[in-house]
């Protein structure tokens, strides 16, 4: 299935844009997505954390992804 | 009560001292987090915050209502500033009246210490030979 992705802050800077489509296979989970992300753009690693949002919430590694959700990649987060 | 704003324009104090403002509050206390010039000595020269808007706020209506409960506070007013800002600018302000003063410390202390892990806000340090996302790195 077809995803699609927005990036924010540092993560935006390492893809070079603020969103991303990727396909992926059916069952495919968070942690199976950052992996993903990770392999394809390895900087990400560097981070001191990355974590993912579906439909505005933060979700485990262990979580489903389905094609209609809006997914998030959420670097370290530096407000207030 | 809650009241949660994300703002592209200059916050103002005394719109979270009013909201939070009750006959039956006998203390309320207000964090303002400030534009800092220099970071570990380095002149900074204007930062930039940039959120995901929807979840930022949301996440910061959770840690507002998590404060509720666990310290009773009677209103809760969160403003978070998003887009350039120059030095001394507000970038957050926080306001928590309570019955008593200790709790009003306390949830005021919590929903800073929370929203600085957990809210999807990014800050751009602008100095004179480069930017940098803050924290973003070990």
């Amino acid at each position: 299935m077809k995803i699609n992705i927005l990036a924010f802050g540092i993560a935006k800077d390492i893809i070079n844009s603020s969103t991303l489509g990727l396909e992926i296979s059916d069952g495919t989970t968070v942690g199976q997505l950052k992996a993903q992300l990770t392999s394809q753009f390895p900087d990400f690693e560097k981070l001191r954390s990355l974590s993912i949002a579906v439909n505005q919430e933060y979700q485990e590694d262990d979580f489903l992804l389905s094609e209609k959700d809006e997914i998030v990649i959420i670097p370290p987060v530096s407000g207030g | 009560m809650i009241d949660i704003q994300l703002k592209d324009t200059p916050l103002i104090t005394q719109e979270c001292v009013d909201y939070v403002a009750s006959a039956s509050a006998g203390g309320s206390t207000v964090f303002i987090g400030t534009v800092r010039n220099q970071t570990k000595g380095k002149p900074v020269l204007r930062l930039e915050f940039e959120s995901y808007a929807p979840m930022a706020i949301s996440e910061m209506r959770k840690i507002a209502e998590q404060a509720q409960a666990k310290w009773n506070c009677e209103k809760i007013s969160i403003h978070h500033r998003v887009g350039v800002l120059d030095i001394g600018e507000i970038a957050v302000i926080i306001a928590v009246a309570t019955p008593h003063r200790k709790a009003a410390f306390e949830a005021c202390e919590y929903c800073i210490d929370t929203l600085k892990e957990t809210v999807p806000i990014w800050k751009k340090e602008f100095f004179e030979d480069g930017e940098v996302w803050v924290a973003a790195h070990p």
